[in-house]
Protein backbone atom coordinates (compact mmCIF):
# COMPACT_ATOMS: atom_id res chain seq x y z
CA UNK A 1 0.00 0.00 0.00
CA UNK A 2 1.30 3.45 -0.78
CA UNK A 3 1.71 5.90 1.85
CA UNK A 4 1.31 9.39 1.61
CA UNK A 5 4.22 11.56 -0.26
CA UNK A 6 5.12 14.45 1.63
CA UNK A 7 8.17 15.40 -0.43
CA UNK A 8 7.95 16.57 -4.07
CA UNK A 9 8.09 14.68 -7.05
CA UNK A 10 9.84 16.57 -9.79
CA UNK A 11 9.15 15.71 -13.65
CA UNK A 12 13.02 15.00 -13.88
CA UNK A 13 12.15 11.81 -12.27
CA UNK A 14 9.09 10.53 -14.96
CA UNK A 15 9.51 8.55 -17.40
CA UNK A 16 7.18 6.84 -20.32
CA UNK A 17 6.27 3.27 -19.06
CA UNK A 18 7.00 3.93 -15.29
CA UNK A 19 4.56 2.33 -12.88
CA UNK A 20 3.00 4.06 -9.88
CA UNK A 21 3.20 1.54 -6.62
CA UNK A 22 -0.20 -0.49 -6.41
CA UNK A 23 -2.65 0.41 -3.73
CA UNK A 24 -4.45 -2.29 -2.33
CA UNK A 25 -8.19 -1.33 0.04
CA UNK A 26 -10.07 -3.61 1.69
CA UNK A 27 -13.59 -2.27 0.72
CA UNK A 28 -16.17 -2.45 3.15
CA UNK A 29 -19.60 -1.62 3.92
CA UNK A 30 -18.16 1.55 6.28
CA UNK A 31 -15.65 2.83 3.50
CA UNK A 32 -18.88 2.89 0.75
CA UNK A 33 -21.26 4.69 3.13
CA UNK A 34 -18.45 7.18 4.86
CA UNK A 35 -17.84 7.67 0.76
CA UNK A 36 -21.22 8.61 -0.19
CA UNK A 37 -21.94 10.76 3.17
CA UNK A 38 -18.24 12.45 2.31
CA UNK A 39 -19.23 13.75 -1.24
CA UNK A 40 -22.78 15.07 0.22
CA UNK A 41 -24.52 11.58 -1.99
CA UNK A 42 -27.71 10.95 0.01
CA UNK A 43 -29.16 8.24 -2.93
CA UNK A 44 -30.20 5.15 -1.26
CA UNK A 45 -28.30 2.51 -3.27
CA UNK A 46 -25.09 4.43 -1.66
CA UNK A 47 -26.49 2.74 2.34
CA UNK A 48 -29.18 1.21 1.61
CA UNK A 49 -28.85 -2.60 1.23
CA UNK A 50 -32.19 -3.65 0.95
CA UNK A 51 -33.31 -0.64 -1.39
CA UNK A 52 -29.78 -1.44 -3.69
CA UNK A 53 -30.65 -5.37 -4.23
CA UNK A 54 -34.52 -4.98 -4.34
CA UNK A 55 -34.43 -1.93 -6.37
CA UNK A 56 -31.89 -1.09 -8.15
CA UNK A 57 -30.99 -5.17 -8.30
CA UNK A 58 -27.13 -4.66 -7.76
CA UNK A 59 -25.54 -7.72 -5.44
CA UNK A 60 -25.25 -5.00 -2.62
CA UNK A 61 -24.45 -1.05 -2.08
CA UNK A 62 -22.02 0.32 -4.30
CA UNK A 63 -19.43 3.01 -4.33
CA UNK A 64 -19.84 6.01 -5.41
CA UNK A 65 -18.43 8.24 -8.26
CA UNK A 66 -17.44 10.94 -6.96
CA UNK A 67 -15.80 9.19 -4.07
CA UNK A 68 -14.07 7.02 -6.76
CA UNK A 69 -12.68 10.20 -7.87
CA UNK A 70 -11.46 10.92 -4.83
CA UNK A 71 -10.01 7.64 -4.40
CA UNK A 72 -7.96 8.52 -7.85
CA UNK A 73 -6.63 11.63 -6.37
CA UNK A 74 -5.47 10.18 -3.50
CA UNK A 75 -3.78 7.55 -5.21
CA UNK A 76 -1.57 10.39 -7.72
CA UNK A 77 -0.84 12.66 -4.94
CA UNK A 78 0.59 9.73 -2.75
CA UNK A 79 2.48 9.67 -5.58
CA UNK A 80 3.27 13.17 -6.84
CA UNK A 81 3.85 15.03 -3.48
CA UNK A 82 1.95 17.87 -2.40
CA UNK A 83 3.16 20.35 -5.16
CA UNK A 84 1.65 17.70 -7.87
CA UNK A 85 -1.26 19.49 -9.30
CA UNK A 86 -4.31 18.09 -10.96
CA UNK A 87 -5.06 19.23 -14.03
CA UNK A 88 -7.60 17.06 -15.33
CA UNK A 89 -9.21 13.42 -14.92
CA UNK A 90 -11.29 11.53 -17.75
CA UNK A 91 -13.10 8.63 -15.67
CA UNK A 92 -14.84 5.54 -17.61
CA UNK A 93 -17.07 3.47 -15.44
CA UNK A 94 -17.33 -0.38 -16.16
CA UNK A 95 -18.56 -2.13 -13.24
CA UNK A 96 -19.18 -1.49 -9.59
CA UNK A 97 -17.14 -2.00 -6.64
CA UNK A 98 -19.24 -3.61 -3.92
CA UNK A 99 -18.18 -4.28 0.15
CA UNK A 100 -16.06 -7.35 0.91
CA UNK A 101 -14.22 -6.19 -2.31
CA UNK A 102 -10.53 -5.97 -2.30
CA UNK A 103 -9.81 -3.25 -4.57
CA UNK A 104 -6.35 -2.33 -6.22
CA UNK A 105 -5.61 0.86 -8.05
CA UNK A 106 -2.41 0.68 -10.37
CA UNK A 107 -1.44 3.56 -12.46
CA UNK A 108 1.08 3.91 -15.88
CA UNK A 109 2.94 7.02 -17.36
CA UNK A 110 1.75 7.44 -20.37
CA UNK A 111 3.53 10.48 -21.71
CA UNK A 112 5.49 13.30 -20.27
CA UNK A 113 5.79 16.97 -21.59
CA UNK A 114 6.39 20.71 -20.85
CA UNK A 115 3.80 23.26 -22.34
CA UNK A 116 4.51 26.13 -23.64
CA UNK A 117 4.01 27.99 -20.54
CA UNK A 118 6.75 26.01 -18.94
CA UNK A 119 4.74 23.83 -16.69
CA UNK A 120 5.54 20.04 -16.64
CA UNK A 121 2.89 17.04 -17.38
CA UNK A 122 2.80 13.62 -16.96
CA UNK A 123 -0.22 11.51 -18.24
CA UNK A 124 -1.07 9.05 -15.79
CA UNK A 125 -3.33 5.76 -16.64
CA UNK A 126 -5.07 4.62 -13.29
CA UNK A 127 -7.04 1.50 -13.07
CA UNK A 128 -8.92 0.56 -10.57
CA UNK A 129 -9.77 -3.55 -10.73
CA UNK A 130 -11.49 -6.19 -8.30
CA UNK A 131 -9.88 -9.51 -8.69
CA UNK A 132 -8.41 -8.76 -11.77
CA UNK A 133 -11.37 -7.13 -13.23
CA UNK A 134 -11.40 -3.65 -14.10
CA UNK A 135 -13.88 -1.39 -12.44
CA UNK A 136 -13.08 1.92 -13.98
CA UNK A 137 -10.47 3.99 -15.08
CA UNK A 138 -9.21 7.32 -15.03
CA UNK A 139 -6.69 9.18 -17.28
CA UNK A 140 -5.09 11.95 -15.20
CA UNK A 141 -3.09 14.66 -16.18
CA UNK A 142 -1.16 16.11 -13.11
CA UNK A 143 1.31 19.26 -13.18
CA UNK A 144 4.59 18.20 -11.24
CA UNK A 145 7.34 20.97 -10.95
CA UNK A 146 10.17 21.01 -13.50
CA UNK A 147 13.06 21.65 -10.83
CA UNK A 148 13.20 22.31 -7.01
CA UNK A 149 12.26 25.50 -7.21
CA UNK A 150 9.32 25.19 -9.63
CA UNK A 151 5.45 24.98 -8.09
CA UNK A 152 2.70 24.19 -10.02
CA UNK A 153 0.11 25.51 -7.91
CA UNK A 154 1.40 28.96 -8.45
CA UNK A 155 0.39 29.21 -11.73
CA UNK A 156 -2.44 31.31 -13.17
CA UNK A 157 -4.34 32.03 -16.00
CA UNK A 158 -2.21 31.60 -19.19
CA UNK A 159 0.13 30.12 -17.34
CA UNK A 160 -2.67 27.63 -16.12
CA UNK A 161 -3.74 25.33 -19.29
CA UNK A 162 -5.05 22.04 -17.27
CA UNK B 1 -51.85 14.89 -24.74
CA UNK B 2 -50.94 16.69 -27.82
CA UNK B 3 -47.35 16.96 -28.78
CA UNK B 4 -47.10 19.92 -30.89
CA UNK B 5 -43.23 19.76 -31.57
CA UNK B 6 -42.55 19.87 -35.27
CA UNK B 7 -41.32 16.91 -36.96
CA UNK B 8 -37.98 16.09 -36.81
CA UNK B 9 -35.74 16.49 -39.82
CA UNK B 10 -33.74 13.32 -40.72
CA UNK B 11 -30.29 14.01 -40.51
CA UNK B 12 -30.93 17.57 -38.38
CA UNK B 13 -30.99 18.61 -34.80
CA UNK B 14 -34.63 19.73 -33.59
CA UNK B 15 -34.77 23.46 -33.42
CA UNK B 16 -35.74 23.64 -29.79
CA UNK B 17 -32.75 21.49 -29.14
CA UNK B 18 -30.59 23.00 -31.25
CA UNK B 19 -31.14 26.43 -29.76
CA UNK B 20 -29.73 25.23 -26.12
CA UNK B 21 -26.27 24.12 -28.28
CA UNK B 22 -23.79 26.54 -25.96
CA UNK B 23 -26.40 28.24 -24.45
CA UNK B 24 -25.76 28.56 -20.24
CA UNK B 25 -29.10 27.22 -18.38
CA UNK B 26 -29.66 25.80 -14.47
CA UNK B 27 -27.43 28.91 -12.83
CA UNK B 28 -26.95 27.52 -9.19
CA UNK B 29 -25.40 29.05 -6.32
CA UNK B 30 -24.34 26.27 -3.60
CA UNK B 31 -26.37 26.19 -0.38
CA UNK B 32 -23.53 26.99 1.88
CA UNK B 33 -19.75 28.04 1.78
CA UNK B 34 -16.82 25.30 1.16
CA UNK B 35 -16.35 24.27 4.77
CA UNK B 36 -13.11 22.64 6.70
CA UNK B 37 -14.74 20.51 8.36
CA UNK B 38 -16.00 18.49 5.29
CA UNK B 39 -12.90 18.96 3.20
CA UNK B 40 -11.12 16.33 6.33
CA UNK B 41 -14.35 14.03 6.36
CA UNK B 42 -13.59 13.74 2.37
CA UNK B 43 -9.98 13.19 2.86
CA UNK B 44 -10.67 10.89 5.41
CA UNK B 45 -13.25 8.78 3.38
CA UNK B 46 -10.27 7.92 1.14
CA UNK B 47 -7.73 8.16 3.95
CA UNK B 48 -6.28 11.18 1.64
CA UNK B 49 -3.05 12.09 3.97
CA UNK B 50 -1.75 14.97 1.29
CA UNK B 51 -0.59 17.23 4.40
CA UNK B 52 -1.90 20.31 1.80
CA UNK B 53 -4.70 19.68 3.68
CA UNK B 54 -3.92 18.73 6.92
CA UNK B 55 -1.12 21.23 7.98
CA UNK B 56 -1.84 24.98 7.59
CA UNK B 57 1.85 25.55 7.21
CA UNK B 58 2.54 23.74 4.50
CA UNK B 59 -0.68 24.59 2.86
CA UNK B 60 0.44 28.43 3.27
CA UNK B 61 3.88 27.29 1.60
CA UNK B 62 2.52 25.56 -1.36
CA UNK B 63 -0.82 26.75 -2.09
CA UNK B 64 -0.89 30.27 -0.22
CA UNK B 65 -3.64 28.73 2.26
CA UNK B 66 -5.85 25.77 2.73
CA UNK B 67 -7.75 24.67 -0.33
CA UNK B 68 -10.22 21.59 -0.76
CA UNK B 69 -9.28 18.52 -2.71
CA UNK B 70 -9.46 19.14 -6.28
CA UNK B 71 -11.94 15.91 -6.61
CA UNK B 72 -14.73 17.68 -4.30
CA UNK B 73 -15.50 19.90 -7.19
CA UNK B 74 -19.20 18.66 -7.15
CA UNK B 75 -19.08 18.05 -3.34
CA UNK B 76 -20.06 21.86 -2.66
CA UNK B 77 -23.26 21.62 -4.80
CA UNK B 78 -25.23 18.73 -3.58
CA UNK B 79 -28.28 20.41 -1.72
CA UNK B 80 -28.94 19.48 1.94
CA UNK B 81 -31.02 15.88 2.43
CA UNK B 82 -33.62 18.18 3.63
CA UNK B 83 -34.37 21.51 4.38
CA UNK B 84 -37.07 23.63 6.02
CA UNK B 85 -39.80 24.87 3.38
CA UNK B 86 -37.75 23.47 0.32
CA UNK B 87 -39.52 22.88 -3.18
CA UNK B 88 -38.59 20.56 -5.61
CA UNK B 89 -35.00 20.96 -7.13
CA UNK B 90 -33.36 21.33 -10.40
CA UNK B 91 -31.00 17.76 -10.47
CA UNK B 92 -27.59 18.81 -11.22
CA UNK B 93 -27.53 16.96 -14.43
CA UNK B 94 -30.98 19.15 -15.28
CA UNK B 95 -29.91 19.24 -18.44
CA UNK B 96 -29.51 15.12 -19.05
CA UNK B 97 -32.74 15.06 -17.87
CA UNK B 98 -34.36 17.21 -20.08
CA UNK B 99 -32.59 15.52 -23.35
CA UNK B 100 -34.17 12.01 -22.35
CA UNK B 101 -37.81 13.97 -21.50
CA UNK B 102 -37.35 15.53 -24.91
CA UNK B 103 -36.56 12.68 -27.28
CA UNK B 104 -38.55 9.99 -25.22
CA UNK B 105 -35.77 8.14 -24.13
CA UNK B 106 -36.39 6.29 -20.92
CA UNK B 107 -33.03 4.82 -20.53
CA UNK B 108 -29.18 6.61 -19.98
CA UNK B 109 -25.80 5.57 -19.34
CA UNK B 110 -22.95 8.42 -18.68
CA UNK B 111 -19.92 6.89 -20.50
CA UNK B 112 -17.49 8.93 -20.10
CA UNK B 113 -16.87 12.10 -17.14
CA UNK B 114 -14.35 14.72 -17.21
CA UNK B 115 -13.13 17.16 -14.53
CA UNK B 116 -10.78 19.93 -15.35
CA UNK B 117 -9.06 21.90 -12.93
CA UNK B 118 -8.87 25.80 -12.86
CA UNK B 119 -8.47 27.65 -9.34
CA UNK B 120 -7.74 25.85 -6.09
CA UNK B 121 -11.00 26.09 -4.46
CA UNK B 122 -10.67 27.45 -0.51
CA UNK B 123 -12.63 26.94 2.59
CA UNK B 124 -14.97 29.94 2.55
CA UNK B 125 -15.40 29.88 -0.70
CA UNK B 126 -19.46 30.67 -2.29
CA UNK B 127 -19.37 28.51 -5.59
CA UNK B 128 -21.86 29.29 -8.40
CA UNK B 129 -22.49 26.81 -11.78
CA UNK B 130 -24.40 26.61 -14.65
CA UNK B 131 -24.62 23.62 -17.35
CA UNK B 132 -23.98 23.93 -21.11
CA UNK B 133 -25.15 21.52 -23.93
CA UNK B 134 -22.30 21.33 -26.14
CA UNK B 135 -23.39 19.04 -28.43
CA UNK B 136 -26.15 16.04 -29.86
CA UNK B 137 -25.73 13.24 -31.84
CA UNK B 138 -27.73 11.88 -34.35
CA UNK B 139 -29.65 9.09 -33.82
CA UNK B 140 -27.18 5.90 -33.09
CA UNK B 141 -27.55 2.39 -31.96
CA UNK B 142 -25.23 0.41 -29.93
CA UNK B 143 -25.73 -2.93 -28.21
CA UNK B 144 -27.58 -0.86 -25.22
CA UNK B 145 -30.12 0.43 -27.96
CA UNK B 146 -30.89 3.34 -30.16
CA UNK B 147 -30.53 7.08 -29.07
CA UNK B 148 -28.53 9.62 -28.80
CA UNK B 149 -25.26 10.77 -27.44
CA UNK B 150 -24.57 14.27 -26.09
CA UNK B 151 -21.73 16.13 -24.23
CA UNK B 152 -23.03 18.33 -21.20
CA UNK B 153 -20.19 21.18 -19.26
CA UNK B 154 -21.31 21.71 -16.05
CA UNK B 155 -18.77 25.04 -15.17
CA UNK B 156 -18.35 26.22 -11.72
CA UNK B 157 -17.16 29.63 -10.40
CA UNK B 158 -15.70 30.92 -7.81
CA UNK B 159 -17.26 34.43 -5.79
CA UNK B 160 -14.71 36.54 -7.74
CA UNK B 161 -16.28 34.81 -11.21
CA UNK B 162 -13.10 32.97 -11.38
CA UNK B 163 -13.33 29.73 -13.10
CA UNK B 164 -12.51 26.44 -10.75
CA UNK B 165 -13.71 23.52 -12.69
CA UNK B 166 -15.38 22.24 -15.48
CA UNK B 167 -17.11 18.91 -15.41
CA UNK B 168 -17.82 17.32 -19.03
CA UNK B 169 -20.05 14.20 -19.44
CA UNK B 170 -20.97 12.12 -22.60
CA UNK B 171 -24.46 11.05 -21.95
CA UNK B 172 -26.27 8.14 -24.39
CA UNK B 173 -29.91 8.09 -23.96
CA UNK B 174 -31.56 5.25 -25.34
CA UNK B 175 -34.55 2.99 -25.94
CA UNK B 176 -33.46 -0.36 -24.96
CA UNK B 177 -32.71 -3.01 -27.55
CA UNK B 178 -34.85 -6.87 -26.85
CA UNK B 179 -31.80 -8.72 -25.72
CA UNK B 180 -29.74 -6.09 -24.15
CA UNK B 181 -27.93 -6.55 -21.02
CA UNK B 182 -29.36 -3.64 -18.08
CA UNK B 183 -26.20 -2.05 -16.80
CA UNK B 184 -27.74 -1.48 -13.28
CA UNK B 185 -24.74 -0.62 -11.17
CA UNK B 186 -22.99 2.23 -13.52
CA UNK B 187 -24.66 5.13 -11.96
CA UNK B 188 -27.00 7.46 -14.70
CA UNK B 189 -25.24 10.45 -13.15
CA UNK B 190 -22.83 11.88 -10.89
CA UNK B 191 -24.96 13.88 -8.36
Amino acid sequence: MSAPATSSRTLTEVSVGQHLPDLSYDVSATTIVLGALAARDWRPMHHDHDFAVNRNGTQDIFMNTPNQAAWFERYLTDWSGPTGRLGRMTFRMLGSVFPGDTMVLTGTIDSVATDDAGCGWATVDVTLAVEGDTKTTCRARIALPVSPADNPWSRRGPAWTP
Amino acid sequence: MTDERPPEIPGELPEDVDRLLGAIQYEMAGEFPVEQGYIWTSCASVENGNPLFWDDEVAADITAGPIAPPSTLSVWFRPHHWAPGRSEQALPLQVHFDLKARFDLPEAVMSDNTIIFHEPVRPGDRLRTHQVLRSVSAPKTTKLGTGRFWVIDVEYFNQHDELVGIESYTGFGYKRAAAAANPVAIEEATR
